[in-house]
């Protein structure tokens, strides 16, 4: 078996500038909604209390909204979570008439003991009292921290990837990778925003996960670039990448597909919880392939990579050293 | 060419063992145990407490399938639920008899022992640690209020600032606390100055600043001097706080019955509580939020009030309350119903020794305290005094003794007949009564069992179907190198379980994902190396040569691309809290495990397999089709 029978390089350079627009489309659309929609943060992030609660036959949502909005919580989101039976339950971080009711709001409980509270209102109005399986409360100080991190986990990847490549390539390569890369996260993020999923804590390892993941890419096919240039005389640039493009190809897609088949098993069979990390992984791997080779490498052309920059020059004194500077 | 040194072969082989002996747990399983462990801290349970564990169970008929003693209690495996749910029960009923929790000096909680046999244990090879989303709990992440902290004790401080003045005969018009300061005003130049040299000796944890008088002031508030606590005695403070905060929770969460509590400092001013199994969040905040008092009373030693008050006919103004004696044994003790003194005077209790070089408990008061202490103790030697912990209105003997001669300058030191860690428990205990400073829950986590079991059971299938799916393609797209490849993941998924076994990492549900994960990522490897070979061949090199090449040529992208992703991996690890760490760990472990297994451990069975042909000239990798003849490649 072998899927890639390609006779010639693929002429992709030719054709940088229509990608290059694309791109910049695609990107400009996620920032768009990413300004206008904003991103669904999870409780993580915004601090406030989130439980799940399981009922034994089909969950009376109307019933359970009103027994929360006795208590004090008129519009906390309640939906179906998985199945009809299971619930999942938001709760912000104050009870909402805390500004119009300042005597309601000091008497209430501290914010920590509130899901402890909406449970016996649950138990109370229910035939069945529901079965408590999770319960996540996030205190304000704690989100803002976690944003904190999260936006310097982002930078330390984004500079620590770029000093590797730097010193491994050379700065176009480094330059035109992170680009590419945070052009996926961009767009990642603006699927989210766009749909208006859950942003939670693990949808950011898996953003950061991928920007790891299609360095990686971009990586492989700057490595063939470099070698092809080493190797070969008298191809311009465009043809170098071309070829580079061309050599790792079956490599790409075999790769993405297994990485996207292990991604797959975990939509199809991880439940609820790892649902919208495996969303953000698959959305990564198809814009990571995408952009490795049609935003980084037209960058790198941009930058004006050449074939002078990765020859070393001859030292006199070394013997294995050819005309055309390979090493052999 | 093809060939490796019988050392590389021998290193793959060890590689291999270790990760099945160390994977081996896993798969084994865990069996059901009760845990038996001591809910005071002057009640050790060691080997000697064994047999009679063994008797209750015997006497129950309750078979067991081996009873282990550990630092932190004794526990007991067992064939099925059913036997510990009954051992529990008999345990209880047979160590712990007074209803009421707060009199139990036995917490037997439920728990999980490894399946496996000794000598697996007994080389640290134990089953992954299995997190709260896994395994069902609460996590809770709580704030120590350390401006808070600071406050109460700059109010103390001043209280003693102002007895000391007042006995030094040095006339102040005004000690006060102001913000994170104290202010002290006096009326000249001199009394100023001659507190300033007292203070300096006698609390060298404040900074002093003296303030000239600003000259349209009243003439009262002539000058001033504030008092402010220097950053390095702050530092302490807050450190001790935690510490004690820390001990506090430990006492208390004992009395919950949890098998494995964990309580770790975050950061300078955090506590994480990890209770696996608990699912009654209200109990444990309850707990958590509790204060206690110390308080010193005198016992009543009036000859016969003892007896009276044990025939019921309690003397006016006493109180019957038992003691725990230091052997396990309990016996009244009856206290005077007035305070002496309470626990806010008490500045520190350590462990220590006395001019005999024998263990002691030194006891640090603040002024007052010091002065109540000189006070009584004066009038009361040669008899006992009592040191109680109340908690939730019931109170404890910590210990009561006797008082031998008068006490000054608020250090008390108790000694006599105890151990050394008999010594560190009293010193815990009297520090431990009480938060030093209040806590606040800012985070809680809580998983039902069920919802854990399910978590598993989805990583579980997730990785195994993605694995299952790109082996199946590696196996049809590269044949024999497919297959090589794919015992090399294999090979990957055994070393990253055995590796987390062995560290006892924390395995949440993201780090089943990570492994999945991991597993998807690391077949690029692989993927890259036969690719490069079917190129080799396809450029017409001879298959030993072209197995050669693909895999030195090979090496230097998955070096690059590996180490990429590392960096993303370290910066969650770095960043990340929570289940983005547990995440991040398994991340980063598993892109060692991959580089090893995809190029080490592929290239020796490739080597096997092919490195010894001599004549070979033709290899199972699939279809290499080369373009037509003169066509331009």
């Amino acid at each position: 078996m072998e899927f890639f029978r390609i006779k010639k390089d693929i002429p992709i350079m030719r054709h940088a500038l229509a990608f290059n627009i694309i791109s910049l489309i695609t990107f400009a659309l996620a920032v768009f909604f990413l300004i206008v929609r904003g991103l669904n943060f999870s409780v993580e992030f915004t601090g406030g209390t989130l439980m799940e609660v399981h009922y034994t036959d089909s969950a009376p949502l109307a019933e359970i909204r009103a027994a929360l909005e006795k208590g004090g919580y008129s519009d906390a989101p309640v939906q179906n979570f998985g199945s009809s039976q299971d619930v999942l339950i938001r709760l912000p971080l104050v009870p909402h008439d805390a500004a119009t009711d300042p005597a309601a709001a000091s008497a209430a409980p501290d914010a920590a003991r509130q899901g402890e509270l909406a449970l016996k209102m649950l138990s109370a109005t229910a035939a069945t009292p529901p079965e408590l399986r999770r319960v996540e409360f996030v205190g304000p100080q704690v989100g803002k921290d976690l944003a904190e991190n999260g936006a310097l986990a982002l930078l330390f990847v984004v500079v620590g990837i770029m000093i590797y490549l730097a010193f491994r390539f050379e700065w176009r390569f480094s330059v035109s990778t992170i680009i590419a890369n945070l052009h996926d996260v961009t767009i990642i993020l603006g699927f989210f925003a766009f749909f208006q999923w859950e942003f939670s804590l693990s949808v950011l390892a898996a953003v950061l996960a991928v920007l790891g993941y299609s360095v990686n890419e971009s990586v492989v096919v700057f490595d063939r670039v470099r070698e092809t240039f080493r190797k070969t005389r008298g191809l311009t640039t465009a043809q170098v990448l071309d070829r580079a493009i061309t050599g790792t190809m079956s490599r790409t897609v075999i790769t993405h597909g297994s990485t996207q088949a292990v991604v797959l098993s975990m939509l199809i069979f991880g439940g609820e919880t790892l649902h919208n990390f495996a969303l953000a992984l698959t959305i990564g791997i198809c814009f990571g392939i995408y952009s490795s080779i049609l935003v980084a490498s037209p960058i790198v052309m941009w930058l004006g990579v050449s074939r002078e920059q990765f020859i070393k020059p001859v030292k006199a004194n070394d013997p294995n050293m050819t005309a055309d500077g390979a090493c052999v | 060419m093809n060939r490796y040194p019988l050392w590389k072969y021998i290193t793959v082989l060890a590689a291999l063992l270790f990760g099945f002996v160390y994977t081996l747990p896993n798969l084994l399983g865990s069996a059901p145990a009760v845990q038996v462990s001591s809910n005071r801290a002057t009640l050790k349970i060691d080997d000697n407490f064994k047999p009679r564990v063994e008797e209750i169970l015997a006497a129950a008929e309750i078979e067991n399938t081996g009873v282990f003693v550990d630092t932190t209690g004794i526990k007991v495996r067992f064939a099925d639920e059913d036997a510990q749910t009954r051992a529990r029960i008999a345990l209880e009923k047979a160590l712990n008899p007074a209803s009421d929790a707060a009199d139990h000096d036995y917490v037997v909680a439920l728990n999980f022992l490894s399946a496996s046999p000794q000598w697996l244990t007994g080389i640290g090879a134990l089953p992954m640690y299995l997190g709260l989303d896994l395994r069902g709990g609460v996590h809770f992440l709580l704030q120590v209020d350390m401006p808070g902290a600071e406050l109460r004790r700059l109010d103390s401080i001043s209280a003693d600032l102002r007895t000391l003045m007042r006995d030094r005969d040095l006339r102040y018009a005004g000690i006060d606390r102001e913000g994170k300061t104290i202010v002290l005003r006096f009326q000249n130049a001199e009394t100023l100055a001659k507190a300033r040299e007292l203070i300096a000796d006698r609390f060298s944890e404040l900074a002093l600043t003296e303030v000239e008088a600003a000259a349209n002031a009243d003439e009262n508030a002539a000058i001033s001097l504030t008092a402010a606590m220097r950053p390095e005695a702050l530092q302490q403070l807050s450190e001790y706080a935690l510490k004690q905060n820390i001990s506090t929770l430990h006492n208390r969460i004992n009395e919950l019955g949890v098998a494995e509590p964990v309580i770790t400092q975050q950061g300078a001013d955090r506590i994480v509580v990890q209770l696996p199994g608990v699912l009654d969040t209200g109990k444990a905040k309850d707990m958590i939020g509790r204060t206690a008092t110390l308080e010193l009373r005198m016992v009543d030693e009036t000859p016969g009030a003892l007896n009276a008050a044990l025939s019921g006919n309690l003397p006016y103004g006493d109180e019957l309350l038992t003691e725990h004696e230091r052997d396990g044994r309990k016996r009244p003790i009856l206290l005077k119903k007035q305070v002496v003194l309470t626990g806010e005077r008490l500045t520190n209790a350590q462990p220590g020794v006395d001019e005999n070089g024998q263990p002691a408990v030194h006891l640090d008061f603040d002024a007052s305290g010091a002065r109540v202490i000189r006070a009584i103790t004066g009038e009361n030697v040669g008899k006992r005094m009592a040191i109680l912990l109340i908690e939730k209105g019931r109170a404890e003997v910590v210990t009561a003794p006797v008082i031998r001669s008068e006490i000054g300058g608020g250090r008390m030191m108790i000694s006599g007949s105890m151990r050394m860690s008999e010594a560190n428990d009293i010193a815990l205990l009297l520090r431990a009564g009480s938060l030093a400073a209040p806590m606040e829950i800012i985070e809680e986590r809580t998983v039902g069992p069920s919802l854990g079991k399910e978590n598993i059971q989805k990583g579980f299938d997730s990785t195994l179907w993605g694995f299952v799916a790109v082996v199946t393609f590696m196996c049809l797209y590269y044949r024999m190198f497919g297959l090589i490849s794919s015992i090399a993941l294999t090979a990957n998924l055994l070393f990253l379980v055995a590796l987390l076994s062995m560290l006892q990492a924390t395995l949440t549900l993201p780090g089943i994902a990570a492994i999945a994960l991991t597993l998807g990522m690391a077949i690029d490897a692989n993927v890259l190396i036969n690719e490069r070979i079917r190129e080799e061949l396809r450029a017409g090199l001879p298959p030993q040569a072209a197995i050669h090449a693909g895999y030195e040529r090979a090496f230097d992208t998955i070096l690059d691309s590996n180490l990429t992703t590392l960096i993303a991996g370290l910066a969650l690890l770095i960043f990340g809290s929570g289940p983005v760490r547990g995440f991040a760990v398994v991340h980063c472990l598993g892109i060692f495990t991959s580089i090893f297994s995809a190029v080490t451990v592929s290239r020796a069975l490739v080597n096997l397999v092919y490195g010894y042909q001599r004549k070979l000239t033709h290899v199972s990798i699939g279809q290499v089709w080369k373009p037509e003849p003169g066509t331009a490649k």
